[in-house]
């Protein structure tokens, strides 16, 4: 169901880039279809009461054995975490090109209107 | 040998960083630096050919960490993208004087070769997205780096359909790992023998091939391409067509589909399909061209086809159990046609630079009877225009011999005649630019034109050169075993060669 709900996300995201005509429009439907995306991968790392996948010097004096069994049934998956900074991190260096493109774009056009930046053609 | 993997991409990277600090005044400087980068990595990259290896990346285990795996088709996408990249940046030495900011257009460079090369080794798939966005973000770059109308528009488009491109990607990315807790490509491979394709994965498969596909500008994805590759300056074209969208595009897509997910029927079916709407589609769009860097624009979606055609084919008949022998002569017809297209088409963007250069004009109508006035430019495109249209004996040439009988062998007539229809009509395009550039009446305007100078020149001659003795690779057998065979061998082996690589 969540799953279902980051997917409409991701396709809100595509229909504003594809059908908007206004190019910061565009960019604000990049950058959703992005944040879906980093949504559904926190969501797979995803637990229902899971803990921080760290473990302190307090948590040694369980022993080991029981302090690995919770580990393993607690802990919430650590990786999604890191591709996901790794990717806003991707996302802000592609976005403030683009955006630095749109303003380019608006000294030279003086329009944000893609049907009347159609100079390329054939 | 894997232990210089890592250079691959450390020492663009680095240089990349440095090169702004220069300025104005140090641009000479700046110039040889990024030469020597480009050379060094070529004599590198030459070095690595026929070795495997694998570098885990701070000596974490690949069961946590991040490899870079070295095998045969690694080490032959290395050679194709250190090629292109010293030629374009010896073009560049004298080209890019027109320009302003140099130093940080040999940096958005090197960030861009950077990118490529670790997208050939990296073994880990989201460590593969990490390159790819690199090289596509310099490569925005790059399109708009003349920062005109047109120039500014082209790199919005590109950038737009590269940026749904990429998250597409991820969002495969993600769900290959949701479903195999893996992102090495090895042990990603074992999971998905272990479980087969179930309906999570075959999504991921189609987004990749949606991801990949715009990258490599096939044919329902092509839009953006014959805008962005000729508003770029002509060195980037050069490396844009020659080898950005085949190692962003092809590589990537073929590694994953063979060494990953495992061949399967409908995949080879939809490669075909994809390949021989871009091989037709490109080349008709390409006849009625009148610039000239935008029919070799269009020419690049063309000859992508071939690639994504051989590489379909093979797919196809290993997918359905037939002779191990034509899938592998059809993967080696796509591969050579790969490599021989990355020097081919970035010697076409060359040269077609360098006419741009002299006479101030990319319109075929304008320009006329060059061939006194350029004559090393003029040898240098007659010959890549003869390999790309496939006379022998250029390399363009056995490629597209190697792809008509692989099909024919496996049966497949009406592909293999389509083919030879798309090389003719590729030939005809081309009589066309050598009639209407070099030969007949000069115009007046163009009374003053001269010989583009050394660096040039010299790019010009040492692509020209390659096109001939490509030939020799596949024709002479041991040179075929130790370059063409092992990046052939890679893709059929399938997923049992990443696991075997990897040692598990």
């Amino acid at each position: 169901m969540l799953y279902a709900l980051c997917f409409l996300l991701f396709m809100i995201g595509l229909y504003c880039a594809v059908v908007k005509k206004n190019l910061v429009k565009i960019v604000i439907g990049l950058a959703i279809m992005e944040y879906a995306v980093n949504l559904f991968l926190i969501m797979l790392g995803y637990r229902v009461g899971g803990t921080a996948p760290i473990i302190g010097r307090g948590d040694v004096a369980t022993g080991v054995d029981r302090l690995a069994a919770r580990f393993v049934n607690n802990a919430v998956d650590p990786l999604p975490q890191a591709l996901v900074l790794t990717s806003i991190v991707i996302s802000l260096g592609s976005l403030a090109l683009l955006i630095s493109i749109c303003i380019r774009i608006y000294d030279r056009y003086g329009t944000f209107d893609i049907t009347e930046i159609r100079r390329l053609k054939g | 040998m894997s232990r210089v993997l890592p250079a691959f991409v450390v020492v663009p990277l680095v240089v990349a960083f440095i090169l702004p600090v220069f300025g104005k005044k140090g641009k000479v400087w700046a110039t040889l630096v990024a030469n020597m980068v480009t050379i060094s990595l070529l004599a590198l990259a030459v070095a690595c050919v026929g070795k495997t290896g694998i570098y885990e990346v701070g000596n974490w285990s690949s069961r946590v960490g991040i490899v870079l795996v070295l095998d045969g088709l690694a080490s032959l996408m290395l050679l194709a993208v250190n090629v292109v990249a010293a030629a374009a940046m010896l073009f560049s030495v004298r080209y890019m004087e027109q320009y302003t900011a140099k130093p940080k257009y040999l940096s958005l460079f090197l960030l861009m070769v950077a990118g490529m090369n670790g997208v050939v080794i990296t073994g880990d798939i989201f460590n593969l997205y990490v390159f790819l966005e690199i090289a596509s973000i310099a490569s925005y770059a790059l399109v708009g780096f003349g920062c005109e109308h047109e120039e500014l528009e082209a790199s919005f488009k590109y950038m737009v359909l590269g940026s749904v491109a990429s998250s597409l990607i991820l969002l495969g990315i993600a769900l290959v790992y949701g479903n195999t807790g893996a992102l090495n490509m090895a042990y990603t491979a074992r999971a998905i023998q272990g479980s087969g394709v179930n309906a999570g994965l075959a999504f991921a498969m189609s987004l990749f091939i949606a991801g990949f596909g715009l990258k490599a500008a096939l044919v329902p994805f092509h839009a953006w391409l014959p805008d962005a590759h000729p508003s770029a300056p002509a060195p980037i074209s050069a490396m844009l067509s020659g080898v950005l969208i085949k190692a962003l595009g092809v590589y990537a897509l073929s590694r994953l589909i063979f060494n990953v997910f495992g061949v399967s029927i409908p995949v080879g079916w939809v490669l075909i399909a994809l390949g021989v709407l871009s091989m037709v589609v490109g080349v008709f769009l390409a006849v009625g061209q009148w610039d000239f860097k935008r029919l070799l624009a269009y020419h690049s979606i063309s000859q992508m086809g071939y690639v994504v055609l051989g590489i379909g084919l093979g797919a196809l008949i290993l997918a359905k159990g037939g002779n191990p022998l034509w899938a592998s002569l059809a993967i080696l017809g796509g591969l050579f046609h790969l490599v021989n297209h990355a020097v081919f088409k970035s010697l076409l963007f060359l040269t077609s630079g360098s006419v741009e250069m002299a006479t101030g004009t990319r319109q075929l109508k304008q320009m006329g009877g060059l061939v006194e006035r350029m004559p090393y430019t003029r040898a240098a495109c007659t010959i890549a225009s003869a390999a790309i249209a496939g006379v022998p004996p250029f390399n363009g040439f056995w490629s597209k011999l190697i792809l008509v009988i692989a099909a024919v062998q496996a049966g497949f007539f009406g592909l293999a005649a389509v083919t030879v229809v798309v090389s003719l009509v590729t030939l005809l395009s081309f009589l066309k630019v050598q009639r209407y550039v070099f030969l007949g009446e000069l115009p007046e305007a163009l009374r003053n034109t001269h010989e583009t100078g050394g660096s040039m020149v010299t790019a010009m001659l040492f692509l020209a050169s390659l096109c001939l003795l490509m030939s020799l690779l596949v024709l002479v057998p041991s040179l075929r075993v130790a370059v063409l065979q092992p990046a052939v061998d890679a893709l059929v082996e399938g997923v049992n060669h990443s696991i075997r690589v990897a040692n598990l």
